[in-house]
């Protein structure tokens, strides 16, 4: 009698870890069904890297995919302004309409966060690394600046910018812009460029700044900071949207010819 | 045998659970007296480490070079002379001079650095590398953005480097510990750089610092 019960029990263990076991192999796999990805029509190509391509002596343009971050989000609201307006909530809704922008112009398009969530630094840095010709455009709405005015700002020099990796040609992980200044400096001259034209006051070029989401981020990445929350109407923010999405997409098909991707993903030219 | 060994249990128990009652409102209030000290134990601890840095009476009056945000509204800093007594002690010097930028211009419109933040402690390494405790408040005071908080670095670099020369980098920490971030975009993990030759010169040491890109 106790041996069947302990044969019972013996079963019943074997199949709660199976089950257990499958469970979690399939939830693991979930996410990446869920990801904020859009593919534009003209550009179904996916992004793959064989072999043949590091090696590939015909140099070729690699920029089809943009990550777009809109900042913060979650309990993190980012700038506040007098007036309740929340950066995290703007640049969700700036978001929307860069990526339609950029969708126009046959890029893809994947999102670091869809909703007021917070996905850590490194998590956002990940979906760009994670991509073979990618750039990376992290959006936020400042607290001060001239209102009605935009500034893009690239990563300020990092130990490995002048091309070092380390042995085994591997780039630390903190330090995955260094070799990207480059390509990062060109990509947001081209944006300053395009919004200096819209926005009136706005500087002529991008700026360096010790930003800690571009510092991980192994890809040419700048972030465009719109001012800003300080206006007593949300209005004048919304209104702004538009140019901005459009001086965005232009600025980042301007870059593409510049983006030629040879030996390893990134490389400078 | 087996009624004897519970009464004893019983009653081991009993006295056990009165001894705990007796002992129990002491221990309360040793733990109510020690959280009270905690706190000023830690300030007289900090206090102890600055005085060692009060003001000699040999220090010369110099016109010392503060920076702050430019009339012209245009975000960018500019130079201010004022004379101040300075130590020539490189650590008390670069005290005095963090302690008059942020106590503000004359304009606080100009101001770089929240009104309440505070420097606890500013430690100089032999290699050159400051580092400057600010209080909570420089972090949560300071208005949220790239620009201000990039500014407000640059204040701090630049007010460094023309005033106290061994100064080489800059490390940034709020209330003794690093953080990721200034107010959600600046990157404090690295060191910011203030003197750009003599950086150079002593990279080895440093291989985290950060280019303040306004020097």
């Amino acid at each position: 009698m106790h041996n069947r019960l302990r044969y019972a029990f013996f079963a019943f263990f074997l199949l709660f870890a199976t089950i257990l076991t499958v469970s979690g192999q399939s939830s693991a796999q979930a996410p990446a069904q869920n990801l904020p990805i859009s593919v534009a029509p003209q550009n179904a190509t996916p992004q793959t890297l064989p072999p043949a391509y590091a090696d590939s002596p015909q140099p070729r343009t690699g920029l089809n995919i943009v990550v777009l971050d809109p900042a913060h989000g979650g309990t993190d609201t980012g700038a506040r302004g007098t007036g309740g307006i929340r950066e995290s909530e703007i640049v969700l809704q700036f978001a929307q309409q860069v990526r339609q922008a950029l969708e126009a112009q046959g890029f893809q398009v994947i999102q670091t966060r869809m909703a007021n969530e917070n996905p850590s630094f490194d998590d956002r840095s990940a979906m760009a690394n994670a991509q073979v010709g990618a750039v990376f455009v992290s959006l936020h709405v400042s607290s001060t600046g001239l209102p009605g005015t935009a500034r893009v700002y690239v990563n300020s020099d990092l130990p490995g910018s002048s091309g070092g990796r380390e042995a085994g040609g591997l780039i630390p992980w903190d330090r995955a812009q260094g070799p990207f200044l480059a390509l990062s400096h060109k990509l947001g001259d081209f944006v300053q460029g395009n919004l200096a034209a819209r926005f009136k006051g706005s500087p002529g070029s991008a700026q360096a700044a010790a930003i800690r989401q571009l510092r991980t981020t192994a890809a040419p990445a700048i972030a465009v900071e719109v001012s800003s929350v300080s206006v007593n109407d949300r209005l004048d923010l919304d209104r702004m949207a538009p140019a901005v999405a459009d001086a965005i997409a232009r600025g980042v098909t301007d870059f593409r010819p510049s983006y030629v991707v040879a030996g390893v993903p990134g490389g400078l030219r | 045998m087996n009624t004897r060994w519970v009464g004893m249990v019983l009653g081991g128990l009993f006295g056990a659970v009165i001894i705990a009652g007796l002992y129990f409102p002491i221990l309360k209030q040793r733990v109510k007296q020690t959280a009270k000290i905690q706190p000023q134990s830690e300030e007289q601890a900090r206090r102890e480490l600055t005085q060692s840095l009060t003001p000699t009476p040999t220090e010369a009056r110099v016109k010392a070079k503060l920076f702050w945000t430019s009339n012209a509204h245009d975000g960018s800093l500019a130079p201010v002379n004022i004379d101040l007594p300075l130590s020539n002690e490189p650590a008390l010097r670069a005290k005095q001079v963090l302690n008059t930028l942020l106590a503000g211009p004359a304009d606080p419109e100009l101001r770089t650095l929240p009104p309440d933040a505070v420097l606890l402690a500013f430690y100089l390494l032999p290699d050159g590398t400051g580092i400057a405790d600010f209080s909570e408040a420089m972090a949560s005071s300071i208005p949220s953005g790239i620009e201000s908080e990039q500014r407000a670095v640059d204040s701090l670099t630049r007010t460094l480097a023309a005033n106290v020369p061994q100064v080489v980098r800059l490390k940034i920490l709020i209330h003794g510990q690093e953080v990721e971030t200034l107010a959600g975009h600046l990157d404090l993990t690295g060191a910011f750089v203030v003197s750009p030759r003599a950086a150079q010169a002593t990279i080895a040491p440093q291989p985290d610092a950060l280019t303040s890109p306004a020097i």
